[in-house]
């Protein structure tokens, strides 16, 4: 049973149309790693799933509850936006943390407004915050920034931020956790510990769509590959084969021009 | 004498002072609001607002307050301020508070404008609400850019009080004047000078020290 199904997304900007016709399904625990070049709409599916685009057509379901339906959305409100969009977590290309908050507080924040929420949080409020308190704390330390959860974004490197961005995505325990190009915005240097951190959650088994230009890593983590093409999904299978031996014409051409840089 | 002007002055700078704290009262929430609607996805409340900014910027503060003292008398036959100290006050914390909302409502504009995009949508995915957003992540990110444009127009506030003297409100410069006036004097007006010199001092180190609160994150 997959946890994701995605049929036929579309998505048009002022006439140009950004996704055609794109389905896939995601199974539980898998990496799916979407390659291609940029303008190819990747970034505007991984949008679509995160609701901060809304798809023309087509449908979203995640453990077969139906997230999204082009056919039958009109003014949807906020509250249950928000819980659908809890579904799932995106870590930014430019990380996007709050610049006010420290490391722990980035990755507390959402979950302490959520658990005001909670029907029993005037009830166990120092129990509950605790909690969250002690879950931050060992995302960071799974990070590897045990010892940076007091320091304010820009105290951080760039490999550091985004190590904290992916923290701060997975405290909601999101179904699926979703990549937007998480290393371009690094230095050459610094890619490697955040794709060590990614490489460890596919270890474990987190569900995970991966946006990248990092060939080698699509190839070693992800269980299926995507490449994508002006909006449409061109050739999609095992990462050794799309990747080692596309079949497609332009997945050739594509990853011949990647090889030569 | 020395004494009687100081007397005098100081309770010239209480008026300034009550003109100076209510227009600040009023006008920083009400400049906010202005703001969110210039921002509107609902087009005709947009443009309403561009109009009375342009409008309320475009016109002397003088020529407002003027109109908004007399106006009402005029219009309706009747004086809706009432004719005393109290009176002349109230009608000038209007007309600052309306002057000052716009100038503030652009500034907020400009500071909100200016938070990234991706903070926004950073908050959206972590299933905040808009009001979370705005007052978690947006407002202190919008704070700590608006300082410098925010204390440059609230100086001019304090200054601006002084046009109060048009409708014959006894704040500090109409009480600094009155000296020269009566008795020939001069010195009342340095004087004037200094008490608005030491009023301005008090928040340039406010602000100073706001910046610096704020320094702890970029």
């Amino acid at each position: 049973m997959a946890i994701l199904e995605v049929k036929n997304i579309e998505k048009h900007f002022d006439g140009t149309s950004v996704l055609k016709d794109v389905s896939f399904s995601l199974e539980e625990g898998n990496a799916l790693a979407i390659i291609g070049s940029s303008g190819s709409g990747k970034t505007t599916l991984l949008r679509c799933l995160n609701f901060l685009e809304t798809p023309d057509a087509g449908t979203i379901r995640v453990r077969d509850e139906v997230l999204f339906d082009a056919a039958q959305t009109a003014n949807e409100r906020e509250r249950d936006l928000r819980k659908k969009r809890l579904h799932f977590g995106l870590v930014f290309q430019s990380f996007h943390l709050f610049p006010q908050y420290t490391a722990l507080e980035n990755v507390m924040l959402a979950e302490r407004l959520l658990a005001q929420e909670r029907p029993d949080f005037k009830q166990r409020k120092k129990e509950i915050l605790e909690e969250i308190e002690q879950n931050g704390r060992s995302l960071l330390e799974r990070m590897g920034l045990s010892e940076r959860t007091g320091h304010y974004p820009h105290q951080l490197s760039g490999g550091q931020q985004q190590r904290v961005a992916i923290a701060r995505a997975l405290a909601l325990k999101p179904d699926i956790l979703c990549f937007d190009e998480p290393t371009s915005a690094l230095d050459p240097e610094l890619t490697g510990e955040v794709l060590k951190v990614i490489r460890g959650l596919a270890e474990q088994k987190t569900t995970m769509i991966i946006v990248t230009h990092e060939m080698a890593f699509a190839r070693d983590v992800a269980d299926r590959v995507i490449f994508m093409d002006d909006g449409v999904i061109v050739e999609e299978g095992d990462p050794v084969q799309v990747i080692e031996h596309p079949r497609e014409e332009r997945t050739k051409q594509f990853l011949a021009r990647y090889a030569r840089g | 004498m020395f004494w009687t002007v100081t007397q005098s002055l100081l309770s010239g700078l209480a008026t300034t002072f009550e003109i100076f704290i209510f227009t600040l009262i009023f006008a920083l929430p009400l400049g906010l609001l202005l703001a969110f609607g210039a921002m509107s996805r609902f087009r005709p409340l947009r443009y309403l607002i561009q109009v009375i900014v342009w409008v309320i910027r475009g016109t002397p503060l003088m020529l407002q307050l003027i109109i908004i003292f007399y106006g009402p008398g005029l219009w309706l036959k009747q004086n809706i301020w009432s004719g005393n100290e109290a009176g002349r006050i109230t009608a000038t914390v209007v007309a600052f508070t309306i002057n000052y909302a716009c100038y503030f409502s652009v500034i907020f504009r400009g500071g909100i404008e200016g938070v990234p995009a991706g903070q926004r949508e950073a908050g959206l995915v972590l299933g905040m609400t808009k009001s979370q957003i705005f007052f978690r992540i947006t407002l202190l990110q919008m704070v700590k850019r608006i300082v410098p444009p925010m204390s440059n127009e609230i100086i001019t506030l304090v200054k601006d009080t002084s046009l109060a003297r048009i409708i014959a409100a006894y704040e500090l410069t109409f009480a600094g004047y009155s000296f020269m006036k009566s008795a020939g004097l001069t010195w009342p007006l340095f004087y004037t000078g200094v008490f608005y010199l030491i009023f301005v001092g008090v928040l340039t180190l406010l602000f100073n020290y706001i910046e610096r609160r704020l320094d702890y994150f970029k």
